[in-house]
């Protein structure tokens, strides 16, 4: 058993790991360096709870199967899931976060005494409030992370669900949140506690079902932001640094993901977060786009174009995750290069369905990370590039952003692919995005639709080079 | 008059945000995805507090309600330590540099 001041030592120098364990993502050379101090400042976590507790008799064989089993499905999962399904797995491990909060913050309701919080019926207020905050929001997340988990995976509708009356209902549990939170720590009745659990539980569905699901971004990103203020509210409850740290540090990374997926929307974050957004979107310019002409080509005039092009930019979007086209669009870039022809990725801060999606996946199928650009950095040589190669993406592109003020997404930043001397657009069909405008960019003069599966036509355009 | 020791917890709480929010910045937008997946894996490090409810049973009560929430949250935590690290570990290992002899 060691004292409790030197476990403290040691739950900070974990707490200072975990934030070099952030630092090193600053590079992509540095952040394996960095995971690996993730892992030590959780393996000295973990071993200096087993220490300080000393008791190596009764619950701890157990502790180390639930251990060895909780871990065992996690290094499955770890290395069988597929690159295209991060962001389902990472809302997914999301909600666990959410429910381990719980759970644990049940075991301390119930037995307070372990954790030097009071009697069952007589815990201190400080860590009562604490305990409620942290269930609460443990709870917000998990069912929010269940929703969105379920949108992602396509179990559920992506679309948004809306029915009247949602927002002052929303508000009437969130109150209530807040009034049970109240009558708990006046009577300590454990009834409260359950009450509740439940509305948050309930709080955290209704929150995630109107936000659509190409929002999911900035709801992962929520999500993982409430993650971290559910593990601080335990890290208060227990006293415990490593948590605190970890939990405020997880909250601040969430929410500013979820700052920049909005501002990569050019939307506010309540404007998200009510949700709604494409389900109602049908607006005036979807009448008469049918009869307008559209140009569409096969591959062999695809690989023409770029056979004579000297420099390709190709735009990545959801489709191509879809499509599970990365590795064939790695090996058309192959051939591309080949010829002498230069090849750079550009990479909107919202294509995909979670911050950094494309960059995963273009990584996943060896495309070096030095090609790939983010928005910014590359938005001024599409009016050099003979060539923009657009896959499975579209509002990003969407010029309207800029000069239709009576467009939804006007406002945001987009590529300006409509510089380029020519644009391929590779999409199943015309069909509009999620946002349901109609993209300008389809009926121009140097356009070439190429209508087929994004993975079907890189590999034709790849024979045809 | 003595010091709350909530108030040091929250000033480790307060500056730890700020701690976040610039390290955050600074953490570059292609590993963006690796961030949310190691965040995960940090934030399982609740997994402290199962531990400590885990092992509050006495040997003749090991599964009293309260010891059972906690080996719950300790398999629900561990499989988000070692699913989000080696996921991490897993995205990380594929960034690469272009080589430089092409």
């Amino acid at each position: 058993m060691i004292s409790a001041n030197l476990s403290a030592i040691f739950y900070l120098i974990s707490g200072v790991l975990f934030i070099l364990a952030l630092r090193g993502l600053s590079s992509p050379e540095t952040s394996r360096q960095g995971n690996f101090f993730g892992i030590v400042g959780m393996v000295i976590a973990i071993t200096v709870t087993f220490l300080s507790t000393g008791n190596f008799t009764s619950g701890f064989a157990y502790v180390l199967i639930f251990l060895l089993i909780g871990g065992l499905i996690g290094a499955f999962i770890a290395y069988k899931i597929p690159m295209t399904a991060m962001p389902e797995l990472v809302a997914g491990f999301h909600s666990l976060v959410g429910l381990a909060a719980v759970f644990v913050a049940i075991a301390a309701f119930l037995n307070p005494e372990v954790f030097n919080l009071g009697s069952p019926g007589d815990i201190k207020l400080g860590s009562l409030i604490e305990m409620s905050i942290g269930a609460a929001v443990g709870a917000i997340t998990f069912s929010g992370s269940v929703i969105a988990f379920l949108k992602l995976q396509g179990i559920m509708s992506g679309s948004p669900i809306i029915f009247k009356g949602q927002h002052p209902l929303n508000a009437l549990i969130l109150i209530s949140i807040v009034v049970v939170t109240y009558l708990l720590c006046s009577t300590q009745s454990s009834n409260f506690f359950w009450i509740l659990l439940a509305i948050s539980f309930l709080i955290g569905f209704l929150l995630i079902i109107p936000i659509g699901g190409a929002d999911m971004p900035v709801v992962i990103s929520m999500l993982n932001s409430y993650s971290g203020w559910a593990a601080a509210g335990i890290g208060f409850t227990l006293e415990n640094t490593a948590l605190i740290i970890t939990g405020a540090l997880v909250g601040s990374s969430g929410a500013i993901l979820s700052y920049i997926m909005c501002k990569g929307m050019n939307r506010s974050f309540f404007n998200v977060i009510l949700g709604g957004f494409g389900a109602t979107e049908q607006s005036s310019s979807t009448g008469s786009k049918e009869q307008k002409p559209v140009k569409s080509g096969n591959a062999e005039d695809a690989a023409f174009l770029m056979k004579n092009a000297s420099s390709v930019i190709i735009v990545p979007g959801y489709g191509m995750a879809v499509a599970q086209a990365q590795h064939a669009l790695r090996e058309m870039v192959d051939t591309l290069k080949k010829n002498d022809i230069k090849v750079s990725y550009a990479i909107h801060p919202v294509a995909g369905r979670m911050p950094g999606h494309m960059n995963v996946l273009l990584a996943e199928a060896n495309v070096p990370y030095d090609e790939v650009f983010e928005l910014e950095e590359i938005n001024n040589d599409f009016a050099n590039a003979d060539v923009a190669f657009v896959i499975g993406a579209n509002d990003v592109t969407n010029p309207a952003a800029k000069n239709d003020p009576q467009s939804p997404i006007y406002g945001m930043p987009v590529l300006d692919i409509e510089k380029c001397k020519s644009v391929l657009f590779v999409k199943r069909s015309l069909s509009p995005g999620y946002a349901g405008i109609d993209n300008d960019l389809f009926y121009k003069e140097n356009t070439l639709m190429l209508f087929a599966d994004a993975k079907k036509m890189t590999e034709e355009i790849t024979k045809n080079l | 008059m003595e010091i709350d020791p909530f108030i040091f917890r929250l000033s480790i709480f307060i500056l730890s945000i700020f701690i976040g929010y610039y390290v955050v910045w600074s953490v570059t937008p292609s590993l963006h995805t690796p961030l949310m997946s190691v965040t995960n894996a940090i934030s399982s490090v609740i997994i402290v507090g199962a531990i400590i409810a885990g092992l509050a049973g006495n040997s003749e009560n090991i599964f009293n309600v309260s010891s059972i929430f906690g080996f719950l949250a300790i398999s629900l935590a561990s499989i988000n330590i070692f699913g989000g690290f080696l996921v991490t570990q897993r995205m990380l290992a594929m960034y690469k540099k272009k080589k430089k002899d092409k």
